[in-house]
């Protein structure tokens, strides 16, 4: 492990710090080690992320851990180091091009509040590129890339921290004396801080703009900019925050429903059953206690589901397998059964229902309007029996008559799964459900 | 006996929590937003951090930080978020970062049909980053599967210090099926080994190429160092050939020369078979149907079911290819994964794909029809 050497962060041991003679990271870097000798913190406690441009270089000359990261993304890996370990000292340091490019995650990581300090050498364009310009470019000025003066205006990005919700926010020159002490107050803050400092690219900005350090002072003219602590406004910091969220409610978990089989079946050979409605009538949950009906009386069983993109609109149908063994294919080319309870689910169903052969039933409300099938169709008034036990009980209505007509497993299997599964108050009308779709389905044998 | 009627994601999540992940960062995308949901709920009670983050390179961003941290760290997608992660896919590559990646595919290309199934990711996760460096990738059948699975993609992620892609589908991960998941046969858990807090620590140590170096936490012991850039095995950038090379190496050998371990299949092989199906993912299961309907008719047939896409497992497909007159290589996709059999089969084999990506499923009549096996 390499040590500090007479307390400092910065070691030249392995590379020489990289920068243009004259370049402003170099004080900006020389400003951060004075600020952590104040903090004196555990360099293995410490981490300094960077990322992509001539700023990301120094992350090779502290004595700290270090991370350096793509272009644009080291807050990303900053903050997931932090809710990994919130006890750690993480230092993002980021130029003005990975603030364009990172945009939403300085965003986001301030509006969150994640306890990372982003410190953001601000030099006005692209150095280790060429020079191009970037989103803090002062209007009108040269770049690589604006050869006729920028007329884009530049990003204020105090102002856009502050905006997305930033508790700290403090605005420098590279070149002020007391940089060191408003970094060490940024690398101090529980919260989430961001130091934005001028300086000076003297490879690129200023030859092309004849900008000196004076003229740092001069970019606030005629602009909303200013200098210094621009927010102090402390509040608890993300991981606490998830933690208390965490608490107050309760950390209750949603039970497991374990399936014990305490029912016989008396399926011969895989069946494929498809319930089909239209949104908001419960259809994927009324396959679903079908199906668990099914697993209490030792079948196998399998479920997918079809739904439009925006749920409460639009047709809802669940295929449903049933299966003595194992189910390999989850698809059902020809289902056995399909048992239509809206006009929606009929319109889904239209094509593969002018296609059933005459081994396959077909359980529709007397209501809908069916296209030509050879399936054998039993009409039944599902709709109006649900009337009295409650519209979303319907589909449980439905695959009831189906069950207690072709009788695979037990009626008692589906009440039980209904008592077990459901919220006492669904349960007493699912159960009521069940016996009415039974009483439907004695009609047809009786018919 | 205690049956479940559970969801693939649902497996994913659950396996996840079994195998101590205490990460998750991920972005809302269908088919896999029920696996965020699942670790949002889970894992605070596990003492675990999950996270929604911003985008998909955040979310796998805030993944390679926990898991340098000494976090198990998982992410899940879909095919249009993995495009997202490509860059930084490539950084856990060279970083040799442990990390579960869960690719629920979904038809595309672009935004494609979002609750629609499809196979169609098998090579952009193979080459999904620039440099081509070899991935790992598993992809299971059912929804047992997806939980056996998800608990060896943490094992080889901890075992190689490298991303692992979980390559389930919207027909494994939303489709239910009665599980029984305390009767499985889980692989023992595994930890990355971690360097020895007495000695100096190299981020990237190696004497021979395939050495998977010791792990460091950051925030732990040591001064760790991690970097996107050409470095050398102490994490510093480089640019001397001959030390790029010898990273690129080790990269390459670490995954490619695990190929025996690293494979994990399902043999139902028949003596005297001429035709041999190989399949992966949920057609697989249309191929058990197809195969075993085959044999009733009094034809020989042979399957091979890969659950370890990549590294190839190049020996036991030589192997199964030897002896058969033909290999049928059906794929929801456009015959993707057809090009690695095709330079395995020994000459004279005939390697015929089934192919098709119209948001469903191969039929088993279709694989017997156009498998040619009727
Ligand atoms: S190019 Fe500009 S930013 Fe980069 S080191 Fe030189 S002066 Fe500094």
């Amino acid at each position: 492990m390499s040590e500090a050497k007479a307390g400092s962060y910065l070691s030249t041991e392995t590379v020489p710090l990289p920068y243009c003679p004259g370049c402003g990271h170099t004080v900006i870097v020389s400003a951060i080690d004075k600020a952590l000798q104040q903090i004196k913190p555990d360099p293995r406690k410490t981490v300094i992320v960077t990322d992509i441009g001539c700023i990301g270089l120094a992350d090779r000359n502290f004595t700290t851990s270090a991370f350096h990261g793509l272009h644009g993304r080291s807050i990303t890996y900053a903050c997931g180091l932090k809710l990994a370990r919130p006890e750690l000292t993480v230092i993002t340091l980021m130029g003005d091009g990975a603030c364009g490019i990172g945009g939403t995650h300085l965003l986001n990581a301030a509006r969150r509040n994640i306890g990372i300090s982003l410190i953001v050498a601000n030099n006005f364009n692209y150095g280790m590129t060429g020079g191009q310009h970037s989103v803090t470019t002062p209007s009108a000025s040269f770049t690589a890339t604006t050869p006729f003066g920028n007329v884009e205006r530049p990003l204020d990005l105090c102002a856009t921290a502050i905006a997305a919700g930033a508790p700290w926010v403090y605005r420098a020159t590279a070149y002020d004396k007391d940089l060191p002490d408003a970094l060490a107050r940024a690398i101090r803050q529980p919260g989430f801080a961001m130091i934005d400092i001028w300086e000076l690219c003297v490879a690129y900005y200023s030859p092309r703009n004849d900008f000196k350090k004076a003229d740092l002072l001069g970019l606030l003219n005629g602009q909303t900019m200013r200098f210094g602590q621009l927010a102090d406004d402390p509040r608890a910091e993300y991981s606490e925050r998830c933690r208390q969220a965490y608490q107050a409610a309760g950390g209750a978990l949603p039970p497991r429903r374990e399936i014990e089989v305490r029912h016989a079946h008396r399926l011969e050979r895989q069946l494929g059953v498809v319930l089909a409605g239209r949104a908001g009538q419960k259809i994927r949950s009324a396959a679903a206690l079908f199906a668990q009906a099914a697993i209490a009386s030792g079948l196998h069983a399998t479920q997918k589901d079809d739904y439009s993109i925006t749920v409460m609109t639009g047709h809802s149908t669940s295929e449903v397998i049933l299966g003595k063994e194992r189910i390999d294919f989850t698809g059902i080319d020809v289902p056995d059964h399909v048992v239509l309870i809206a006009p929606e689910g009929v319109k889904q169903m239209r094509a593969r229902l002018a296609t059933l052969p005459e081994t396959s039933t077909v359980y529709a409300d007397q209501a809908l309007e069916l296209p030509a099938t050879r399936a054998r169709v039993h009409r039944l008034p599902l709709a109006e029996a649900a009337q009295k036990t409650g519209k979303t009980s319907l589909g449980v209505l439905a695959l009831a008559c189906l069950l207690e007509h072709q009788g695979m497993f037990p009626r008692a299997a589906l009440e039980g799964t209904l008592a077990e599964f459901l919220k006492p108050e669904l349960a007493a009308a699912s159960a009521q459900a069940v016996a009415a779709g039974a009483a439907l389905a004695r009609t047809i044998a009786a018919s | 006996m205690g049956y479940e009627f559970i969801e693939g994601n649902e497996a994913i999540a659950r396996a996840a929590l079994r195998s101590g992940c205490d990460f998750f960062a991920g972005y809302p995308i269908t088919p896999a937003s029920s696996i965020l949901q699942h670790m949002l709920e889970l894992l605070p009670a596990a003492g675990g951090t999950a996270i929604q983050a911003e985008d998909e390179i955040a979310s796998i961003g805030f993944c390679i930080g926990a898991a340098m941290a000494g976090r198990k760290a998982m992410t899940a997608t879909s095919g249009p978020g993995v495009s997202l992660y490509s860059e930084n896919i490539g950084l856990a590559i060279i970083g040799e970062t442990p990390l579960v990646i869960v690719n629920v595919q979904r038809q595309g290309p672009a935004t494609g049909s979002a609750t629609k199934g499809a196979e169609g990711d098998i090579q952009f996760t193979r080459w999904g980053t620039s440099g081509g460096l070899p991935i790992i990738a598993l992809s299971p059948a059912t929804v047992e599967e997806a939980y056996v699975l998800t608990c060896a993609a943490f094992n080889f992620a901890e075992r190689f210090r490298a991303p692992v892609f979980l390559l389930s589908s919207k027909e494994v991960s939303l489709t239910r099926e009665r599980v029984d998941l305390g009767a499985l046969e889980l692989p023992a858990r595994v930890e990355r080994a971690r360097a020895a807090a007495d000695r100096e620590y190299v981020p990237h140590a190696f004497a021979e190429a395939r050495e998977v170096p010791a792990f460091a936490d950051f925030g732990g012991e040591h001064i760790a160092r991690y970097t996107t850039s050409t470095h050398d095995q102490r994490a510093f950038l480089t640019s001397d050939p001959t030390t790029i090379q010898r990273m690129i190496d080790h990269y390459e050998a670490k995954i490619s020369g695990a190929e025996q371990e690293l494979t994990l299949l399902k043999r139902d092989f028949q003596e005297g078979a001429e035709d041999l199906c190989v399949s992966y993912g949920v057609t697989s299961r249309s191929v058990a149907a197809a195969v075993r309907e085959a044999r009733g008719r009094g034809r020989k047939v042979s399957s091979l079911v890969l659950q370890t896409l990549w590294p190839v497992p190049e020996t036991a497909l030589r192997a199964a290819c030897a002896g058969v007159r033909r290999v049928i290589v059906p794929e929801l996709n456009m015959g993707q994964y057809r090009r690695e059999i095709e330079r395995l089969a020994p000459p004279g084999v005939q390697v015929t794909g089934v192919n098709k990506m119209d948001t469903t499923l191969i039929s088993p009549r279709e694989i017997l029809e156009k498998g040619g096996l009727l």
